[in-house]
């Protein structure tokens, strides 16, 4: 009988045998016997002592979404598992595989309102993919094993292991198993053939074809198949924003960005297709806008490991349940080749409307003061290929989005189904953890910093080189947006007084800059992305600056404002 | 768009037997603002696993989007959706009436043959009356009885069990089991 080891150790054993070698975390009461389990265990597990939990978890989804591994994040009980309900809620609207693990009150004090307990299991299950409540030391290697497993496989997500503080103490055998099979769950839905033979059918007989790409194509690894399902068929491509650098930016049949300031060609004419091929995507109200209205002419092949998703908000003609790589791999052999040459071009046609009525004016814009779209697109023009773009939420994040030229896969990582602000900076720094080979940027809004700013702490003890563009127009700007257009321009707590952010990065020792005039950009890059550390670059905005194109809500996917006055038309 | 018929639906779930199965579907049905009208949990015929039947007022579009979510659940194995035609269901309702207000009319023995009830106590005070029945049966002999002085009423939610002559538990578990042993014999090829 091999010699017994806390619950705690089994806890710490669990993970490394998961390939666990990053945990971003915040110790406390309730937590304390696992953190000085880890304690002996710092030579073969990282720890990044965030300063803040809600820091903690979006550092984990930063690393999780660079680096297809689950991301782990330990806090304590109570004010701790609270404080990643963000985090946790995020990581389920994006498929984001988390792993949390929080400390609980002892077992006997459950239900007890006992000091520093909350009601983590019940609280979490609307928000994870899986939870779990743990009470003894011999069922923790279990857990573990199934929460990483729930957590990696078919649609990932967060799953929550709460673990009580006695089983933490208690001792057990050393006894930890992978999980591969669990009866109720089936990640691994096999791919119906005769489905992929009529999904082949309708491409084939597609005059104009249009194929939608979501999150899915990275998670599956399916970026070549659905590149060479595009060039084999000739099906030009639009991206959702999760979907974005699945494709790179520069390929011929890339044809931009879906949704409410997506590009004109992929939006105007989803209106136009006769057949939709959408893989690994989920149709949000951001991508269709009025659903009613929403690709009148196509028959709809939805590709997705996810069955919960079919027709649950755009009805489809054909639904093929699976892995993404799989099912296009298999369409791949399928599909006859074409070229649709004139269809293609329609995208390029109306791209070039975009581009002389909305692009020109936000690189070029004539004014003293510098837009978002100039600085994050020479950011991009500065940096080199295998950068990734991590965003906040609001205007910076429509902005980089739309002006970032993604050239290697997981290149951005970004809020998008929750849209937390304060997202950015601790996914930045998680980002830069699990790549920590390739340039990580930040673009966020003077708001979303100042939302989570305390991790420039996590910056400063760690020395994570992340580079921060604050695009700065001391107003919560998207916000603004909307009460310019559609609230009579009144500003209503929109406007921000500001900190001076480089005198703040001095007190971090993180060297900064401000750049107030555009002549001084170039060289505040280049400085910037010369600096081997950790750098802030906060640039002064124009305010008045609006993301276009823009599809109102309610309005159909083809109704798109160039400016406030001027709609698109051909 | 026209607005999609309510009607009653009957959820049938199967899952495994954990803690806060039951909190994780209520959730599934209150984001959706769908009240439940009833609803029974009980041990299914196969081991280990839980069968919960609940019924609730909603559209065909949303039911159908709803059963996927629920079945989405990790620990949930299989739901269905049954209207009442697919089904045989019934609930059971006790009733405790006052026994000299029942005696006085010498009319028990009509009212339980005509109800196909049955007497489960009696006491010089209170007379226990048991009927199972579809709902309108049971609220049939409530108003019959209400004379008599309702001391108390319950009735249970539903079960019921389907007209089809495949069991699709029964089936879905075998699949499961034939997926793992071809999981095993992949990872452990002889």
């Amino acid at each position: 009988m091999s010699e017994k080891i806390s619950g705690a150790e089994a806890l710490i054993k669990a993970l490394l045998a998961e390939g666990v070698d990053t945990i971003f975390g915040y110790p406390g009461g309730a937590i304390l016997p696992v953190y000085d389990s880890l304690y002996d265990y710092t030579d073969r597990i990282s720890h990044i002592l965030t300063r803040h939990e809600q820091g903690a978890i979006h550092a984990a989804q930063g690393y999780a979404r660079v680096s297809g591994r689950p991301g782990v994040v330990i806090v304590t009980s109570g004010p701790g598992a609270a404080n990643v309900i963000t985090g946790l809620s995020d990581a389920m609207m994006d498929s984001t595989p988390v792993v949390v693990i929080s400390g609980q009150v002892g077992a006997r004090y459950l239900g007890s309102d006992a000091f520093q307990e909350t009601d983590v299991v019940a609280i979490t299950q609307p928000i994870t993919k899986w939870a779990v409540q743990v009470r003894r030391a011999e069922d923790i290697a279990g857990a573990v094993a199934r929460a990483f497993y729930i957590a990696s496989t078919g649609r990932p997500g967060p799953v929550v292991i709460d673990i009580a503080k006695d089983a933490q103490i208690g001792l057990t055998e050393e006894s930890y198993r992978t999980v591969d099979f669990i009866r109720s769950y089936n990640p691994h839905p096999e791919i119906d053939d005769v489905l992929i033979a009529e999904a082949a059918r309708i491409i084939n007989n597609a005059e104009r074809p249009l194929m939608l790409i979501g999150q899915g194509v990275t998670i599956s690894g399916a970026e070549d198949a659905v590149t060479a399902l595009a060039e084999k068929a000739g099906i030009p491509v639009g991206a959702t924003l999760l979907g974005l650098s699945a494709m790179p930016s520069d390929h011929p049949l890339y044809k931009g960005m879906l949704g409410m300031h997506g590009n004109i060609g992929v939006n105007y004419n989803t209106n136009r297709a006769d057949v939709i091929v959408a893989v690994g995507m989920r149709f949000d109200d951001r991508v269709t806008g009025n659903t009613d209205l929403y690709a009148p002419d196509a028959k709809i092949i939805h590709i997705d490991i996810d069955p919960s998703e079919f027709d649950k908000t755009v009805r489809s003609a054909l639904a093929i349940n699976g892995d993404a790589r799989a099912a296009v791999e298999k369409l791949l052999v399928a599909v006859a080749p074409a070229g649709h040459k004139e269809w293609c071009d329609s995208f390029d046609t109306c791209n070039a409307v975009e581009a002389s009525e909305v692009i020109r004016r936000e690189l070029n814009p004539g004014t003293p003061k510098m837009t978002m779209g100039e600085v994050v697109s020479r950011i991009s023009a500065a940096v080199p290929d295998n950068a990734v773009a991590v965003t906040d939420v609001g205007q910076n994040q429509m902005m980089s989005a739309r002006y970032f030229k993604f050239r290697q896969r997981r290149g951005l990582i970004t809020s998008g189904g929750l849209g937390t602000m304060g997202f950015g900076l601790p996914a930045a720094i998680g980002a830069k953890i699990g790549a920590p080979d390739r340039t990580v940027c930040l673009f966020c809004g003077d708001g979303g910093f100042q939302m989570t700013i305390q991790e420039l702490g996590t910056i400063m003890q760690y020395g994570v080189a992340v580079k921060i563009v604050i695009l700065n127009n001391n107003f919560l700007g998207n916000v603004r947006q909307w009460q310019n257009l559609f609230f009579n321009r009144r500003f209503s707590q929109t406007p921000m007084l500001n900190p001076d952010f480089k005198a703040i990065a001095a007190a971090y020792g993180i060297a900064a800059d401000d750049v107030n005039n555009r002549s001084e950009l170039d060289a505040a890059i280049d400085k910037m992305l010369a600096c081997d550390g950790c750098y802030i670059l906060n640039v002064n905005i124009d305010e008045t600056d609006m993301v276009f194109p823009m599809t109102p809500v309610g309005k159909a996917v083809d109704y798109i404002m160039l400016s406030p006055d001027k709609v698109f038309t051909l | 768009m026209t607005t999609p018929k309510r009607q009653l639906f009957t959820v049938t779930i199967y899952s495994e037997n954990c803690v806060g199965l039951l909190s994780q579907v209520s959730s599934m049905f209150t984001r959706r603002c769908i009240n439940i009208e009833d609803v029974t949990a009980s041990a299914s015929s196969v081991p280990d696993i839980h069968k919960l039947t609940l019924t609730t007022w909603a559209d065909a579009p949303t039911m159908d989007k709803l059963v996927r979510q629920i079945e989405k659940r990790v620990d949930v194995i299989k739901v269905f959706l049954y209207t009442d035609d697919d089904i045989v269901y019934q609930e059971i309702a006790l009733y405790k009436v006052d026994t000299s207000k029942l005696l006085a009319e010498q009319k028990l023995e009509s009212i339980i043959r005509h109800h196909n009830a049955r007497i489960l106590e009696i006491t010089p005070e209170y007379t226990v009356i048991e009927k199972s029945g579809h709902p309108w049966e049971t609220e049939a002999l409530l108003d019959r009885l209400r004379r008599y002085g309702i001391r108390q009423f319950v009735r249970s939610g539903r079960v019921c069990v389907t007209k089809s002559p495949v069991e699709y538990v029964d089936l879905y578990l075998e699949e499961q089991k034939l997926r793992q042993e071809r999981f095993s014999s992949e990872q452990n090829p002889q």
